[in-house]
């Protein structure tokens, strides 16, 4: 039982992170106020004049905004199953090799691209997929004419979907490896026994034992849907890939910060966002119903 | 306990093995061929005759970027900002950790602090409403900006909590009855034995801060006092749509700086590349970690 003394002490304790918290993360919520004026940079936030739901009724009315929310949603989805399998099979594949220095090299190796800046992966992206780089001296070596990929709209949200798997695909594993290392050995041993093969071990054992697990980080990547990854498309992007690859959030960023459009800049962002949050909720309950997780 | 092994099973683990090593090769082949373009001849470069060998081996793109002063002077920023991001965000996570892992029959309003940052982690206003609070905070064109705009991290909060709810109750008990405060049982109880899951976020903070590039380009008027990783995005990770039609890129190849900007990419990389055998050691267990138990 801890002292009542100590509850003042706490609320020092927590001065620091909720001064943080209040100026940093909530002072800038009250700023989507700004969705619901006519800003005007002269007047500022406090002055502008309201507007209702006009900037709301606009972003209806605009072209982009159906172009942007299908972009969003096709990238972040297609991002969604590949992070989900592509780290699975991967830690399946591993799981069956024994060499514990094998195992472990491997392990540290894919985790690296991960930790890598998105202006880092872009650039690299950028050498290797341009119009003189190795894959495309490859296709031509194949007979195929080279492809500007990043100004190919066709090419550019599997470019995007593709290396961001390529960068998360070993961290993703992780947890996977975590599952795996928790299955009970006796259940193997006992397999054995009665003269399962590999495979069959594989089949039986492994798979089944791991399907709860992704299908719970499967139901909590449902609250992303609207994230289809800021940093990534915008080191990557260009004006004549927009019409594939320009998402919510490239869209917001030059709306706001470069046309100075900041009440439909703001309507955008705050209907994402809560879009967002409500998504979250319902992940996040859905996984407590029926795996009783919890994040504190 | 492995049962005999089929001819067909032997394939299989071949297969798979050869599989592997294939996977893990293509993880590092763009690091790869960035350094050796950064090691090649220009002219080389541009011809598209580099693979997996620098061609026409120098130095010069290093030797070129030795002149850059910006270059030194963005590596010199970033540097203020982890350290600045690291220490600061360290403090107040390890302050705020431990009150928020108390019952809240300990501590009465710990629950209705957790939900106020779990609300601030899931909810934000957008980009316009953060970038007119930076405005209004005076932070543009300021590094502090740069060190508290991310807000507080709330996840790493949650981390460093989630391990000190495990830790074993007997402990501060009997503490508590040697007459330990407070502030003795976080620093002479808590820190030390959280070290594992406090290197973790350390790590986090670290890494984050040294990649994170997009709220210089938007605070900072000046590109001097842009950071390493928005220098490099402005310089050397540019699309020009003009330069992609197919023949004019092939009489600009020759004018542009690709061997140079992989050079800059790759050095950017290096601090990562150097810390990350001690990285590696405490991430996983920090995402491990973040599954919890009640």
């Amino acid at each position: 039982m801890i002292p009542r003394s100590f509850a003042k002490h706490f609320y020092i304790m927590l001065i620091p992170g909720l001064l943080w918290l209040i100026f940093f993360n909530l002072y800038p919520m009250y700023g989507v106020v700004a969705a619901f004026k006519e800003y005007n940079p002269g007047l500022g936030l406090w002055r502008s004049p309201w507007i209702g739901l006009e900037n709301f009724k606009y972003m209806f009315e605009l072209d982009d905004s159906k172009i942007i929310f299908r972009n969003t949603v096709v990238i972040a989805f297609s991002k969604m199953i590949g992070n989900l399998i592509v780290p699975l099979v991967f830690a399946l594949m591993l799981n069956e090799v024994k060499n514990r220095l094998f195992t472990r090299t491997v392990q540290t190796i894919v985790y690296l691209p991960h930790f890598l800046s998105w202006v880092i992966v872009g650039g690299m992206m950028l050498d290797i997929f341009a119009y003189n780089g190795p894959v495309n001296s490859l296709l031509s070596a194949m007979g195929v004419e080279p492809i500007l990929f990043l100004a190919n709209a066709n090419a550019f949200p599997a470019l995007i979907v593709g290396s961001d798997i390529w960068k998360e695909f070993g961290f993703n594993a992780i947890i996977f490896f975590a599952a795996l290392t928790s299955i009970n050995p006796e259940m193997y041993e006992a397999a054995a026994i009665d003269g399962a093969s590999q495979w069959q071990r594989l089949i039986k054992i492994t798979i089944p034992s791991i399907m709860p697990v992704a299908a719970l980080l499967a139901t909590l990547s449902l609250g992303n849907i609207l994230n289809a990854g800021f940093d990534q498309v915008f080191t990557m992007y260009n004006p004549s890939v927009y019409s594939t690859g320009d998402i919510i959030d490239t869209w917001v960023y030059r709306a706001g910060l470069i046309d100075f459009q900041h009440g439909l800049a703001t309507a955008v962002g705050l209907l994402k966002s809560v879009v967002g949050l409500v998504l979250i909720t319902v992940s996040y309950t859905l996984a407590y119903r029926f795996a009783n997780y919890r994040i504190f | 306990m492995i049962a005999e092994r089929s001819a067909a099973s032997r394939l299989l683990n071949g297969l798979n093995f050869v599989l592997l090593i294939i996977i893990m090769l293509l993880c590092l082949a763009p690091v790869w061929y960035t350094l050796s373009i950064s090691l090649s001849d220009k002219a080389a470069a541009a011809g598209g005759q580099v693979f997996l060998w620098p061609k026409g081996f120098t130095m010069g793109s290093y030797m070129k970027i030795m002149e850059d002063a910006q270059f030194f002077r963005s590596a010199w920023i970033s540097v203020q900002r982890v350290v600045l991001g690291a220490a600061i965000s360290f403090f107040v996570i390890l302050l705020m950790s431990y009150p928020l892992s108390k019952t809240s029959r300990d501590f009465k309003p710990r629950n209705v602090f957790m939900w106020l940052l779990i609300f601030a982690m899931l909810f934000n206003g957008g980009l316009v409403p953060w970038y007119l609070t930076m405005q209004s905070l005076g932070l543009i064109n300021n590094i502090w900006g740069l060190v508290l705009g991310g807000g507080l991290p709330v996840f790493n909060v949650i981390l460093v909590m989630n391990y000190l709810r495990n830790m074993p109750k007997e402990m501060e008990e009997s503490a508590l009855i040697d007459g330990a405060g407070p502030w003795r049982i976080l620093f002479s109880i808590c820190l030390p034995l959280s070290v594992p899951v406090l290197a973790t976020i350390l790590v986090f903070t670290i890494v984050y801060h040294w990649n994170e590039f997009f709220q210089a380009l938007v605070l900072m008027n000046k590109s001097d006092m842009y950071p390493l990783q928005s220098y490099i995005k402005q310089v050397a990770v540019v699309i020009d749509p003009t330069k992609m039609d197919a023949e004019q890129v092939k009489r600009t190849a020759e004018l542009s700086n690709q061997t140079l900007n992989a050079a800059k990419i790759f050095i950017s990389m290096l601090p990562l590349l150097v810390i990350y055998p001690f990285l590696q050691k405490y991430f996983v267990k920090g995402i491990t970690l973040g599954s919890v138990k009640g």
